[in-house]
Order: C-alpha cells, then structure tokens, then sequence
C-alpha cells in the first residue's frame, strides 16, 4: 500500500468522534431506560429532533431580539433541555406507566406508537420541509491552524459532550438519586423493600436521558445547520445501535458504543463510499446482535432458576 | 405493634395465604416456622406492601399499612432482610450499606451506626470497597442484615437468615438478632431452621400451606409433638 494519507485519516477520525459524541448522548438514553426498566424506548430519537426544534425556535426568537449568538446557543440549549425533558417525563406517564405490568412486548408498542406521533405532531405543528439552522458558534481563533480537520461547531460538540458524560458519570456514581437508579437497575424490587421510590426513579431516568438528547438535538442541529421532522428517526435508531454495541444497560458502554459507531461510519464513508455509511452502522449492529449480543462492556446476563 | 388479621394473598389466581392472624409485640422475637413453599415469604412481603392482599388487613401501631406503597412502610420503620439477601453485586459494600440508608437524613447518625455495624461484621469493614457480589455468602448475609439494620428499622423482618451457611455462621447470625433485640428491636424471623429459631425467639408461629396452624411460647412449640416430629427431626 502506498503512503497513508495521514490528513485525511484524521479528518475522518475527527468527524467520526464528532457523530459518535452525538450518537452516545442519544444512547445514552436509551441504555439508561433499558436498565430501569427494560424499555426500548423508541420514543428517543423523537425527544432528540424535539430538542432540535425547541433551540431553533428559540434562536428564532432571540435573533430578532438581537442577542449576541453564543447567548442565543446557551439560553437554546437550556430551554430545550428542559422542555424535552418535560416530553419525556410525560411519555413516560401517558404511555409506559399504564402498562408497567404489562407483557413485555405492550410497552414497546406502545414506544413506536409515541414515536410515530411526536413525529408527525412536529410535521403538522412546523412543517415537513428541512428548515435552516443558524450558524451560533462562534469562529475560534485557536483553530485557525487545524480548521480543515476541526470545525468550530465539531469542537464545540466534543467538549459539551465530554463534560456532560463526564457530570453524569460523577452524578450515577456519587449522588444519592445516581445510587439509587444503578439499585433500581440492579434489583427493583430490593430497591423498594429499601424505601426507593421506583416510580421516582423511573422518572428521573427519562427526565436524564431526555435532556440528554435535547443537548445532542441542539449541538447537532448548529453542526448540520439544518433539521426536519425525520431526524429523530435515523439517529434513533443508530445511537440504538451504538447503546448494543456498547452493551445494552451499560452506561460507559453507551459512551464507547457511540464514539465506536460514528467512527466506524466515518471510516466506512471515507475509504469505501459514503452511499454505504448508514447500511455499515445496521450491518454492525446485525453483527454484534449475533456474535455478541451482550456488547462491548455489557455483562452477559445469567437467568438464574 | 404488628397485627395481621385474615390477611388472604393470591399470586394470580392462586392463594398463597389463607386467613392469616398473627401478632407481633413491641420488643419481641417472633418466629414463623414452616416448610419450604409454606407462604413464609409471601407473608413477608405482604407486610412490605410487596405482594397485594386480597382480603384482610395488617395493621403497625394501630395504622393500616397493607394500601401502603413499599417505600412508605419501609419510612415507618419497617426493614426486611429478604429471602436470597438481595445483595447489589455491582455496587460496593458500602454503597450497599449507603442504600440502606436511603431515607435517613441525620448523616452524623449513619456514620455512627455504621461503626457500629462494622464492630459486629468486622470483616464488611475490610470488604468495604469490594463489589457485593464477590462476597461470600456468609459474608453476604451480613451485608444484607447490616443493609436492613442501616434503616433503623423498629421492626426487622428476616427471611431464612441461615439458609446455606455453615454452622459458625449461623451462630454469629443468631448472636446479632440476639443482640439488635436486646437493643430494643423488635424481630420477626421468618426459618425452615425451626430448631434455631425456636431456641432464639419469645413466641412461635407455624405455617403450613399458606395457613397458621400452630402457635405459643417458644418452648410450648418445642415441647409439642407435631412440631418435634415435622421440624425438630426428634
């Protein structure tokens, strides 16, 4: 093989690490639920184009009102933190709550049904046409140098993303609520007869994973500078894909497990052709589902008789 | 300080506890001995709001507590120590003994209970760090009652304490209910062991198929026929 271009190389491990920042917000999500409850919860990706939304309307708003644009990112990201963070806490109650002790397969039904609406809600309440977002990051003069490889945007992305998985680590491993969640995962009902409030905690996990992915929505939405209402289906269903890869339930995993797939579809898209990015992340997950169901960090589960 | 009376619990369709009475005085050591499958268990767990009654009512000083969520009878100061010890095996043990603190605020107090915990099971002091899962089953079964015992419970419930350990365990097992009773609370202690403990408890219940069909003092049981020839192997 001749020389490597060693240029491109990292232009493409930088753009996979930038996606996989995303895909492990969103994962997140995902992976949390499933830990709690056992949910795949495919009302996810749809809380993300939410997020997407809420900071576009938002910008909207302030940019006629003249704020400066970092303002208008910060007050956009808050806002729709929490109010994705309401959606999700409210989909919970209306659609998985009623049918807790429900066979396993009403609830997941009952997720794609959530789905489907917030979608076409947003296509009805907006539009269905891709909308421009505006540029919000600023040009930092501190990547001038290395411009071609890293956007400001791209950077902006990897040091959010990175402080909030950083703050969530710190939260599940020290904070009382983060101790009672990883035992309400660990064993529900011992977590009760231990005075855990289980619909609480159920509560906090969507409320967590749900701003999350509104973080991911927003960062997204001024990386690709534009959004519509399908969005939240593709990146669904991969950062899906990256929560099992990494393994699902874990919470590392779904941070390694997304960094892994957006690079992997860098990677793929860069040396091969980017008409098969999206059909190399399906073709990971149906791989990792047969060879190794349990995922890169996820434990394999023993059912005990 | 806790009255069960006719409490009837059904999984699905089919009756566990039939017409169950029992009664529980503040200070006590009360046993409730059967066989495997009996409904030992699932009285426990009505008590704990775990599993719903269908008839009857359960009563903890004077107030009805069987339409209680789980977590609100554990703030009552009701704690189990239940069947298999539960443990949390990715967390360590003293993120175990955090939890079973939960509801607790009065931090200055936990650190004192806790020492005093670790003076009773010296080696969970040593095992602090380590994951519960990679504990010994003696081991766990301290965890599980230091764990309960975290809560400050009035009232500790204990599911087959000395299930699947050794002797000298078992031993040390009973020496804490002894001691944590003598301390002033009150212990309901659910065993197949009848002969342990009957020797540990004031009073007795015995259960069979999910009825109560035998009870009184501790020594009245062991004097009794039927229970020496069904759980004593005399």
């Amino acid at each position: 093989m001749a020389d490597i271009d060693w240029h491109y190389f990292l232009e493409l491990l930088v753009s996979g690490v930038t996606k996989g920042c995303i895909y492990a917000l969103i994962a997140l999500g995902y992976t949390m639920v499933y830990g709690i409850i056992e949910l795949i919860n495919f009302a996810h990706g749809e809380v993300y184009m939410l997020g997407a939304f809420t900071g576009l309307i938002v910008a909207g708003v302030l940019g006629v009102m003249g704020f400066p644009e970092t303002g208008i990112l910060l007050i956009g990201g808050v806002v729709a933190v929490i109010y994705c963070s309401a959606y999700g806490f409210t989909v919970e109650k209306i659609a998985y709550k009623p049918l807790r002790n429900a066979t396993r397969l009403s609830p997941l039904i009952s997720a794609i049904g959530m789905s489907i609406f917030l979608q076409n809600y947003v296509r009805i309440a907006q539009t269905q046409d891709f909308l421009r977002y505006p540029n919000l990051i600023p040009d930092f003069a501190f990547l001038e140098p290395i411009s071609d490889i890293l956007r400001p945007s791209g950077f902006v992305i990897i040091v959010t993303s990175s402080l909030v998985m950083a703050v969530l680590t710190l939260f599940i491993k020290y904070t009382r609520l983060g101790k009672a969640m990883r035992a309400t995962a660990q064993n529900r009902k011992m977590a009760m007869l231990l005075g855990i409030d289980s619909d609480r905690i159920i509560s906090a996990t969507f409320i967590i994973g749900s701003a999350l992915a509104a973080v991911g929505g927003v960062l997204i939405a001024s990386h690709t500078q534009q959004i519509n209402f399908n969005i939240g289906f593709l990146a669904g269903i991969k950062a899906f894909t990256a929560a099992v890869l990494g393994g699902i339930g874990s919470i590392p995993g779904a941070m390694l497990g997304g960094i892994v797939l957006g690079c992997c579809e860098s990677f793929a898209a860069g040396y091969l052709s980017s008409d098969y990015e999206d059909m190399f992340a399906f073709a990971i997950l149906i791989l990792i589902l047969i060879f190794r169901p349990s995922g890169l960090l996820g434990k394999a589960k023993v059912q005990k008789v | 300080m806790l009255e069960l009376k006719g409490v009837c619990t059904y999984y699905g369709n089919i009756q566990a506890l039939w017409d169950v009475n029992l009664t529980i005085n503040q200070g006590e050591i009360v046993t409730l001995v059967g066989a495997n499958g009996a409904g030992k268990s699932t009285t426990l767990m009505s008590i704990c709001g775990a599993a719903a009654l269908r008839r009857g009512e359960i009563l903890f000083e004077g107030q009805p507590i069987h339409t209680m969520r789980p977590d609100k009878i554990v703030r009552l100061g009701i704690s189990q120590v239940p069947e298999g010890r539960l443990i949390f095996p990715d967390m360590t043990v003293q993120e175990n003994l955090d939890l079973g603190a939960y509801l607790r605020r009065d931090t200055r107090n936990i650190a004192r209970d806790q020492e005093m915990i670790f003076d009773m099971f010296p080696i969970l002091a040593k095992r602090r760090t380590q994951a519960g899962g990679t504990l010994s089953g003696g081991e766990q079964q301290m965890l599980a009652i230091s764990r309960a015992l975290m809560a400050k419970p009035r009232l500790l419930l204990l599911d087959e304490p000395s299930l699947g350990l050794a002797p000298i365990i078992i031993r040390q097992i009973f020496d804490i209910i002894r001691q944590v009773n003598k301390e002033g609370m009150t212990v309901f202690l659910v065993e197949q062991n009848a002969n342990q403990a009957l020797r540990v408890a004031n009073r007795g219940y015995v259960m069979e198929t999910g009825r109560i069909t035998l009870s009184g003092p501790s020594d009245e049981l062991m004097a009794n026929p039927e229970v020496r020839k069904a759980y004593l192997g005399v």
